[in-house]
């Protein structure tokens, strides 16, 4: 009798524990690491801070998130993960175990993805990573169910970039060589592998191919010889600084490929800025659709609150991450995450992208890989599908 | 091409010389080992962005402006927070370990200011971005500009240093702040002098730098470490090493990212560092007997 009545109370102080959190939800309470210092926070503080600011803001002069048939407020809890992978772990375990978030953000880089993959993984967590570009991520959402990989592969990317020169080439527009540098960085490493093999195998030759360290801050011996090579499609998978100073650099020298692709920054609001009608032609990763107002009306919402655009390559499909987390929430109707992660495996979502469904926990041709700026509109131009931009071959001379 | 490679290699080394400068002055004659060194460089270049793009003004004219401010606030420094250091140290290497732990603190607070004010996001702007023709070679004009005022600023105090009274009041400070005192040198004011005009240097290089470079508030701790290595390399306290050490670096990664592998730039910067320190540890220009 006695044991009856104790597991009697057991259970029922089960199911009061279990009740609490949909009877007592006065807020929804959501961390997030990030790297507010350090050598990922220019990256983190331009295409990730600002999307959590506004969607919460978004999502607060609302009400809150509609659950159970009441709005409930979002309460935020912020760390700095000083751009180290250490650090990141450990705040995000922090958030679960002390702080106690309903639900988290994750953290800006592929890097610091990867290292926080599995707490995310062991608590349950839904991870929608929209700044890590990584060729194992089909590897991984085997692993991580909860886990979404929201940026793509580097052969994505890679193989929208070889269908365009390989069209172009075909069009008699560029020659077969190509001269190719890269960051001796996670991101220069892993987009400069698969471009090597993706460039040769469709028959072009590399005629310049060589990496340089993180920190360079004279690009001129390296736009000298690829200059030399004679190759008229420059690829560069750079950083934000290279990828001005390559910019700058090029133009100092006149060095004028017919094709001039650089890596991140190119889509930052600070490069036309800074380049103006110089910028027009270059290529980058990203790229919008002239003709979707709710990108338009993303970005001018983005220049209200924070006095600068978004980036034109990650904002978006950052901020659509949000909004596809609102919903499923609001679909699922409480915190529970394993419903919210199976919500956001298989329902379709409406976003700034447009309508979207996630194909193995990934975005499948919801936004353009390869975009180039024409008259101030940084235009998709690759992959081939409807809705395409035409690509501006040659690059414009530059402008004094 | 062998021109052009060693004119960029030049402008390149002209710029770690002009960043390095007032190190060697804070280090080598002050004695303080000012770890937020870089964010006071990092703060001119904010200062620069801000002159042209919040008031539209020439970045130069921040030349003129910031300098004198950062002067002051580099003697303010000094006097309020590293003086009191200075006075309890008993021994050199007791006043660099305080020295160090209190500029890393600093780094901290400068640091956390420009992040409350611009936030970590990048920064940059275009401003003398014009090629310079040189008997066929393209240099661009704010890295040349850079370049001249580095050997501008590096005899022009070499010259003070050597020539003037209070010069070399100041390299007797630097060569032994005890005995400096015996001969009725003030060396308080001589060693203020030196950190604020270190400060006032750094300051230049940091408006000029941002002629050219994209910066965000975390960037000082690069600039700092490149200094310290320009500093040692030249032997520390000495202007005119620093230029030297400078262009030998700026040449060395020019050359080998041009002729050898681009990959290889930080390995040979470092082989040079250390075959310095392993053959002359006193730096190339410095003197043994410190």
């Amino acid at each position: 009798m006695m044991r009856l009545t104790l597991r009697a109370l057991a259970v029922l102080a089960a199911a009061a524990i279990a009740a609490t959190p949909a009877v007592a939800q006065d807020k929804v309470k959501i961390g997030y690491a990030i790297s507010k210092t350090g050598p990922n926070a220019g990256g983190a503080s331009i295409t990730q801070i600002p999307n959590y600011e506004m969607w919460v803001k978004d999502v607060n002069a609302k009400g809150g998130l509609m659950i159970g048939g009441k709005r409930v407020p979002i309460e935020v809890v912020e760390y700095d993960d000083r751009s180290n992978s250490e650090e990141a772990v450990r705040a995000v375990e922090r958030l679960v175990t002390q702080d106690k978030v309903d639900l988290l953000f994750p953290p800006w880089g592929t890097g610091l993805n990867l290292a926080v993959g599995p707490v995310f993984n062991k608590y349950g967590y839904p991870q929608l990573a929209f700044s890590a570009v990584t060729d194992r991520a089909p590897e991984l959402v085997k692993r991580w169910p909860n886990s979404f990989w929201l940026l793509g592969t580097s052969k994505q990317y890679i193989d929208s970039l070889v269908g365009l020169l390989t069209k172009l080439r075909t069009e008699g527009k560029i020659g077969p060589n190509i001269a190719m540098i890269s960051i001796a960085d996670g991101f220069g490493i892993d987009l400069s592998q698969a471009a090597r093999k993706g460039f040769t195998d469709a028959g072009f030759k590399l005629a310049y191919d060589k990496s340089y360290p993180i920190g360079t801050q004279d690009l001129s011996p390296l736009i000298g010889e690829a200059s030399r090579s004679g190759a008229d499609t420059f690829v560069a998978f750079s950083y934000p600084p290279d990828t001005m100073a390559l910019t700058e650099q090029s133009k100092v020298a006149s060095y004028a490929p017919k094709v001039m692709f650089l890596g991140v920054g190119v889509g930052f609001p600070m490069y036309t800025q800074r380049f103006g009608a110089n910028a027009e032609g270059i290529m980058s990763l990203g790229g919008w659709s002239k003709d979707n107002a709710s990108t338009l009306a993303y970005e001018k919402k983005h220049v209200e609150m924070f006095k600068r655009g978004p980036d034109r390559w990650g904002s978006q499909i950052g901020y659509s991450s949000l909004q596809m987390l609102e919903q499923a929430i609001e679909r699922v109707g409480k915190i529970d995450r394993a419903a919210i992660i199976k919500e956001l495996q298989t329902g379709t979502f409406d976003t700034v992208l447009g309508k979207v469904k996630l194909v193995d926990n990934m975005m499948k041709d919801n936004f353009w890989l390869i975009g180039q700026w024409q008259d101030g509109f940084f235009v998709g131009v690759a992959p081939q599908r409807a809705g395409v931009g035409t690509v501006v071959v040659p690059k414009p001379a530059w402008r004094p | 091409m062998l021109l052009e490679v060693t004119l960029s290699g030049v402008t390149l080394g002209g710029m770690y010389a002009l960043v390095a400068m007032g190190l060697t002055l804070q280090y080598g004659v002050a004695r303080i080992m000012n770890l937020s060194y870089g964010e006071l460089l990092i703060a001119a270049a904010f200062a620069a962005f801000w002159f042209y793009s919040g008031l539209s003004l020439s970045p130069l004219l921040g030349l003129i402006v910031v300098p004198p401010l950062a002067f002051a606030a580099s003697y303010a420094i000094y006097r309020y927070l590293l003086q009191p250091l200075v006075r309890r140290a008993k021994t050199r290497d007791q006043l660099e370990v305080d020295s160090i732990l209190a500029t890393f603190g600093l780094l901290f607070v400068i640091q956390g200011v420009m992040l409350a004010l611009f936030g970590g996001a990048y920064y940059s702007y275009s401003f003398l971005s014009v090629p310079l023709q040189f008997a066929g070679a393209i240099v661009a004009a704010n890295r040349l500009l850079a370049l001249v005022l580095a050997v501008v600023i590096g005899l022009g105090l070499f010259l003070g240093l050597t020539r003037t009274r209070l010069g070399t009041a100041v390299r007797a400070v630097a060569v032994d702040p005890v005995a400096a005192q015996l001969v009725a040198i003030d060396v308080r004011t001589a060693s203020a002098l030196a950190f604020a005009l270190g400060g006032a240097l750094v300051a230049a290089s940091g408006v000029l730098v941002s002629m050219f470079l994209t910066f965000n508030a975390n960037l000082g701790v690069v600039f700092t470490l490149k200094a310290l290595i320009v500093v040692i390399m030249g032997g520390v306290g000495n202007l005119l090493g620093a230029l030297i050490a400078g262009l030998i670096l700026g040449l060395t990664e020019n050359y080998v990212a041009t002729f050898i592998d681009p990959g290889l730039t930080l390995a040979a910067t470092y082989a040079i560092f250390l075959i310095v320190l392993l053959v002359r540890p006193q730096g190339l220009l410095g003197r043994a007997d410190r």
